[in-house]
Formats: structure tokens, sequence, C-alpha cells
């Protein structure tokens, strides 16, 4: 996805990312959010970035666009920095992740009890409703900001 | 499991700061941002077996987030694309000094 040179290439590689991810979802228990990750994300955003590039007439740009010599070096510096500050983090509990964290099942009784929409739904709209409002809102003004920047000058 | 969902996590931040980094469509960028937020949700779904359901409503609440972030990103590259009739970030000096 990062090399392909042609965008719409990488957006639908980036679609199967998506959809790989929704499938991760599924195996680690979290129904609801592969549903959502396939409809909002793989469905609409995704075709929102491919309205843009076709808006845009992009798809037939096939030069490449990666950056010069230096500015790879220092891209892979820097990701192998963040990857091996990562791998440490991981390696660095040691005794395995599972044995300090507890069994997996922390989440399996609200499962089981409200099935796999009631056991999100339930807190998102009891202790968490006002983050849950406030994203309502922040969706609006997501809305109103770009209408206002993609509106024609007039 | 915990450990391979993190290491996979790991792996897609990485290809997606890569992204950033290296590429210089402008668009392309953006995409390899929204596949660092697509890591981290993966990883807070990984946690969310382990410590309880809140994990999952993060996730919810960044996927809304995103869908705000990229509808606006989104206008303003292109109405930086109706003045400089390019996505190649290289031309976008505005603010340079």
């Amino acid at each position: 996805m990062v090399v392909s040179r042609s965008p719409v290439a990488s957006l639908l590689f980036m679609v199967a990312t998506l959809a790989s991810t929704a499938g991760i979802f599924v195996i680690l228990e979290a129904h609801f959010l592969a549903a959502v990750q396939i409809m909002v994300y793989a469905g609409a955003i995704m075709v929102l970035f491919l309205f843009v590039i076709m808006l845009l007439n992009l798809g037939h740009e096939y030069q490449r666009d990666i950056r010069g010599n230096i500015a790879v070096l220092v891209g892979f510096a820097v990701t192998g920095g963040i990857g091996g500050l990562l791998l440490r983090q991981l390696e660095g509990s040691t005794g395995g992740l599972e044995t300090n964290l507890g069994p997996g099942d922390a989440i399996d009784a609200a499962l089981l009890e409200h099935g796999a929409v009631g056991a999100i739904a339930r807190p998102l709209f009891t202790d968490y409703v006002v983050p849950f409002e406030l994203t309502g809102i922040l969706l609006l003004v997501a809305i109103v900001g770009a209408l206002v920047l993609a509106k024609k000058a007039s | 499991m915990l450990a391979e969902s993190l290491v996979l996590a790991g792996i897609i931040f990485v290809v997606g700061t890569l992204g950033v980094i290296v590429r210089r469509n402008v668009i392309i960028m953006f995409l390899c941002i929204e596949l660092q937020l697509n890591a981290v949700n993966l990883t807070f779904v990984a946690f969310s077996r382990y410590v309880g359901i809140e994990g999952q409503i993060f996730v919810f609440f960044v996927i809304a987030v995103a869908a705000a972030e990229a509808a606006v990103g989104l206008a303003i590259i292109i109405s930086i694309f109706r003045h400089y009739e390019t996505v190649n970030v290289d031309n976008f000096n505005l603010l340079k000094w």
C-alpha cells in the first residue's frame, strides 16, 4: 500500500487491510466493532477518499512520488526506532503478557448477558453518554467545516 | 492471542509511519494516518479482552473522530488542490518562511 504508485491501487489495498482488521476484530470477540469497521471505515471513509481521488482526477497519475534517499533513510530510521521501542516493550514484560493481565474473559460475561451490541451499547449510553453526545456535536462541526472549506469561493 | 495482535498492530503502525514520511502525495499520506489509527484500534480491541469493554467503546469514538477528520482533511485537500493544481506536498509552501 505504501509503495504503490497508483493512488487507487493504494486505496484498494487499504480497504483490504481494513477488512482484514475487521476479521481480526471478530477473532478478538469485538463483533460490533468489526461490523462498524466494515461499514464506516471500509465503506464510507474509503469511498470518500476514492471520491476525492476521482474528483481531483488523480486515477492515472503513475509517476513516482516517493521522496529522495535522505528522506527514505530518515523514514526507516524513525520507523526502526518506533518499531524497536514497541518490540522492547513487548519483550520487557517477562513471563508473558497474559499472566500479568489475568485471564482473557473480562468481557465474556457482558457478551453472554447482553449480546455483542448490547455489551457496548449499555456502557455507551450510561457511563459514556457525555462523550457520545460530544461525538455527535463533533460530527456536526465536521460536516459544517467540510462544507465551508470545500465550497467554491463566490 | 494478545501478543500476536500487538505485534501485528506494531507492524501496521510502523508501515503507516513510513508511508507518512516517505510519500509526497498528500492523499496517500492521509491514508497512512488512517492506517496508524487502525493499528491503535487493533491494540485497544486486543487489550479490551483482558481489561474490559471500555477499550471497545474507545475504539468506537476513535472511528467517529477519524470519520470527522477524514471529511475535514479531504475538504482541505480539495481547497488546496483548487489553488495549486497538485497534490504533491513539496509544492505546498504557503506557510514556509
